[in-house]
C-alpha cells in the first residue's frame, strides 16, 4: 500500500478555502491525543486550550492583545513569502525595532509630547528595515542565503538587546535588574476603551487592509506574484528580482520592527531581554495558515493567539507545561502544509496495482 | 594551554560536522532540509534523557541518532509523499523539535547528565602534546571524522553516490534511467536526520552533559552555512567546522587576556563568522555553480 499523487487539472478552490480548516481541525484532534498522553482528561484539556480563551471579556482582549504583533509581522511576511523571498528573521526585526524605538524614551527620559510616541514607532520601522536590509543586500550584491543571514541576525540582534539593557541602557535606579527606565504617558500606546487593547491592533488591521489592496489591485501586488510564481516571466515584463528581495525584506522587516516597539510601548512598557515569547517565528505559521493574504493572515493571527493564551491558561488550570502550546504551533505547520498538497493534487491509498505484482513474479 | 585550546576547539567543532555532513548528503541528492536545528535538538534531548535513564552514554549516542531520523522521517513524509514546500517543512521541522525536546526536557533541567567519556589508551594517550588530540578524544569525535571520510568516498568513488548525485542534480533524468528518485531522496534525508541527531547527542553528552532548553542555540543553521561554506564537498565541511569552532574559541579565549569587550559581543562572534563566511563563499560565483545540486529545494512528482 502507497500514496500516490494525482496532478488535478486545475486548482481545487474548495480545497484553498477547506484546507486551512481542515488543518485546525486535525491539530485539535492530535491536541486531545497529546493530552491524553500527558494524562488529562482529552476534552477538557481541549476545552481549557482551545475554547476558554473565548470565554471572557478579559481573555477576548488578551486575545486581541497577542494577535496584533502576530498579525502586524504576519502580513509582511506573507507578502515576501509571495514573492518567493523567504526572510525568517522577523523575530530580530522585532527586536531591533524595539530597540530603536526606545531609544527615545530612554535618551529622552522626560520628553513627553505627542510627538513623542510618533518618534518612537517611525524608529522602530526603521529599525526593523535596518535589519532587514542587511540579508537583502548580502543576497543582492553577493548571493548569500537570506534564510541564513537573516536567521543568524536574530541572534546578534537577542544579544545587543542583552548588552544594552545589562550595560549602557540599564535603568540607574533599577536596582541592577536588565531593565531600561520604564516609558512614561506620551510614551505608551493609548489604550481602547478600559481594558489592555490599544491602538496597536487598529495598526495591525490596517496594514492588513493596505497590503490586501496592493496585492490584489495594485501592478506592485501583480509584481510580487508572478516575481514570485514564474521569476523568469517576471524579468521579461521588466521586473528586477533583486529590488523585490530589498523591497519584501523592507516591508516585512519595517512591519516586524513597528510590531517590536508597540509591543514595548503597549504591553511591556520597558525595554528589557524576553520581550518577545516567539512572535517572530509564529508569525511565520501564520503567513502560511493565512494562506499569505493578508486578510486570511487577521484570522490565522488570532488563531495564534489562541496557542499562547491557551498555553498559559493549561499551564495554571491543568498543571501541564507551557511548552505545549509550542509543540501544537508545530502540528499546525505540519497539517497546513500536508493539506495544501489537497490544492494541487488528489490523493489516492493504492494498494499494489495489477501491474506492479505481475512485474514482481 | 596551547593543547587545552585544541580540545576545545575539537569540541566545538564535532556537533557543527555532523550535522554539516549529513546535511551535506542530504542537499547532494536534491533536498534542502532547514529542520538540521530541531533534529539537533531533539538528538540532544533523546541523547540526554537515554543516557540519564540507562546510565548508558552509548545508548544515548543510539536514541539520539534515532531521534533525529523519526523527525527527518516526518521533513520525507511531507516533502516526497506529499511534496509539500521544502523551505517551510524544514522550518515546520525545527519549530517543532525545539517545542517537543522542551517539553519532554523539562524533567531533565538542572540534573546532572552522564559524560561520554575520553578514550584513553596507556602509553599513547599519555604522549606529550599529541597525545590526548589524536588518542584521547571520546568515540563520536573519531566517528564524526571517519562519517566525512567515508561519506567523500561513497559520494564521488561509488555507484550509490553517483545515483545520489544524479538525483540531486537532475531529478527528471534520474528518474527517466530508472532510478527511484523519491526512494534515493528519502534514504539521503533519513541519513540526514540521524547525524544532525548525533551532533545534538554530541552537546548534550559531551560537550555540557546536561539539558538546557534550546541548547543547540542555532548550531544547526550554522551547520547549514557550512554546507553552502564547503560547496557540498566532504573534506572542505570539515575543514570548515575546525575552522569555525577555531575562531569562536579564539575569539573567547581572547576574552580571557583582558580585552575590554562585552561578553554579548563575543557570543555574538559565531553568527557574525558565519555571516562574513557565507558572503565570502557566495561571492565565489564559479565555485557555487560548479558544485550546487541543480535540483536543491525542487520537488519532484514523477509522472504517471
Amino acid at each position: 500500500m502507497r500514496i500516490e499523487l494525482e496532478k488535478r487539472p486545475e486548482r481545487a478552490a474548495v480545497f484553498a478555502w477547506a484546507s486551512p480548516l481542515i488543518a485546525i481541525a486535525l491539530t485539535v484532534v492530535t491536541g486531545g491525543i497529546i493530552f491524553a498522553l500527558a494524562g488529562v482528561n482529552p476534552l477538557l484539556g481541549l476545552y481549557v486550550f482551545f475554547v476558554e480563551p473565548f470565554t471572557t471579556l478579559w481573555s477576548i482582549e488578551e486575545l486581541i492583545v497577542k494577535a496584533t504583533p502576530l498579525v502586524l509581522i504576519g502580513v509582511g511576511l506573507s507578502v515576501a513569502y509571495r514573492a518567493n523571498v523567504w526572510n525568517i528573521g522577523a523575530e530580530g526585526q522585532f527586536t531591533m525595532g524595539a530597540v530603536f524605538g526606545a531609544a527615545v524614551p530612554i535618551l529622552a527620559t522626560s520628553w513627553n509630547t505627542p510627538l513623542t510616541l510618533v518618534a518612537m514607532l517611525v524608529l522602530g520601522v526603521i529599525g526593523g528595515m535596518v535589519w532587514g536590509a542587511i540579508p537583502a543586500l548580502l543576497k543582492t550584491k553577493t548571493g548569500a542565503n537570506e534564510i541564513l543571514t537573516s536567521l543568524m541576525l536574530v541572534y546578534v540582534a537577542g544579544l545587543l538587546l542583552d548588552w544594552l539593557v545589562r550595560g549602557p541602557w540599564r535603568d540607574p535606579k533599577g536596582y541592577n535588574f536588565p531593565k531600561s527606565v520604564s516609558f512614561e504617558d506620551w510614551q505608551t500606546m493609548p489604550l481602547l476603551g478600559e481594558g489592555r487593547v490599544n491602538i496597536g491592533a487598529l495598526v495591525a488591521l490596517a496594514a492588513a487592509l493596505i497590503l490586501w489592496v496592493v496585492m490584489s489591485r495594485t501592478l506592485k501586488g501583480f509584481e510580487v506574484r508572478v516575481l514570485g510564481q514564474a521569476p523568469r516571466a517576471g524579468r521579461f515584463a521588466g521586473f528586477s528580482s533583486d529590488r523585490m528581495v530589498l523591497f519584501a525584506f523592507l516591508l516585512s522587516g519595517g512591519l516586524a520592527g513597528l510590531a517590536g516597539i508597540m509591543e514595548l510601548a503597549g504591553t511591556v512598557g520597558q525595554l528589557q531581554p524576553g520581550i518577545s515569547p516567539g512572535y517572530g517565528f509564529t508569525a511565520i505559521i501564520v503567513a502560511f495558515l493565512g494562506r499569505l493574504n493578508p486578510i486570511g493572515v487577521v484570522f490565522a493571527g488570532l488563531v495564534l493567539a489562541v496557542s499562547y493564551l491557551g498555553g498559559e491558561a493549561a499551564q495554571v488550570g491543568l498543571g501541564i507545561s507551557d511548552k505545549t502550546a509550542r509543540v501544537f504551533q508545530g502540528i499546525l505547520l505540519f497539517y497546513i502544509l500536508a493539506c495544501d498538497t489537497l490544492i494541487l493534487y488528489r490523493i489516492r491509498i493504492v494498494g499494489r496495482s495489477p501491474a506492479e505484482g505481475r512485474a514482481h513474479a | 594551554m596551547l593543547e587545552a585550546t585544541i580540545l576545545t576547539i575539537i569540541t566545538a567543532a564535532t556537533p557543527l560536522l555532523f550535522a554539516a555532513i549529513g546535511e551535506l548528503v542530504t542537499e547532494r541528492s536534491g533536498v534542502l532540509n532547514l529542520g538540521v536545528e530541531g533534529m539537533m535538538v531533539m538528538g540532544a534531548v533523546a541523547g540526554f534523557g537515554t543516557a540519564l535513564t540507562t546510565g548508558s552514554p552509548l545508548l544515548g549516542i543510539l536514541a539520539a541518532a534515532l531521534a533525529g531520523m523519526g523527525l527527518a522521517l516526518v521533513f520525507a513524509f511531507l516533502t516526497q509523499t506529499l511534496v509539500t514546500n521544502q523551505v517551510a517543512s524544514g522550518l515546520a521541522l525545527t519549530l517543532f523539535g525545539i517545542g517537543v525536546s522542551g517539553l519532554v526536557g523539562e524533567r531533565f533541567v538542572g540534573q546532572p547528565g552522564v559524560r561520554l567519556e575520553k578514550l584513553s589508551i596507556p602509553g599513547l594517550t599519555d604522549l606529550p602534546v599529541v597525545g590526548k588530540i589524536l588518542f584521547g578524544q571520546d568515540l563520536l569525535v573519531y566517528l564524526s571524522v571517519a562519517l566525512v571520510l567515508a561519506v567523500g568516498h561513497v559520494l564521488f568513488r561509488t555507484r550509490t553516490g553517483l545515483v545520489i548525485r544524479a538525483v540531486g542534480d537532475n531529478h527528471g533524468s534520474a528518474h527517466a534511467l530508472g532510478y527511484r528518485v523519491t526512494a534515493v531522496r528519502t534514504g539521503a534525508i533519513l541519513f540526514g536526520g540521524a547525524c544532525s541527531g548525533l551532533g545534538g547527542g554530541y552537546l548534550s553528552l559531551a560537550y555540557t552533559p546536561q539539558w538546557v532548553e534550546n541548547m543547540t542555540a542555532g548550531r544547526g543553521w550554522i551547520a547549514l552555512a557550512l554546507v553552502v561554506f564547503s560547496s557540498w564537498l566532504p573534506l572542505r565541511a570539515m575543514v570548515g567546522a575546525y575552522l569555525f569552532a577555531t575562531v569562536t574559541i579564539l575569539g573567547f579565549a581572547a576574552q580571557g587576556f583582558g580585552l575590554g569587550v562585552p561578553a554579548q559581543f563575543l557570543s555574538s562572534l559565531p553568527y557574525l563568522v558565519t555571516i562574513v563566511a557565507l558572503v565570502i563563499i557566495s561571492k565565489n560565483r564559479l565555485v557555487m555553480r560548479a558544485n550546487t545540486p541543480a535540483c536543491l529545494g525542487q520537488s519532484f512528482v514523477p509522472d504517471r
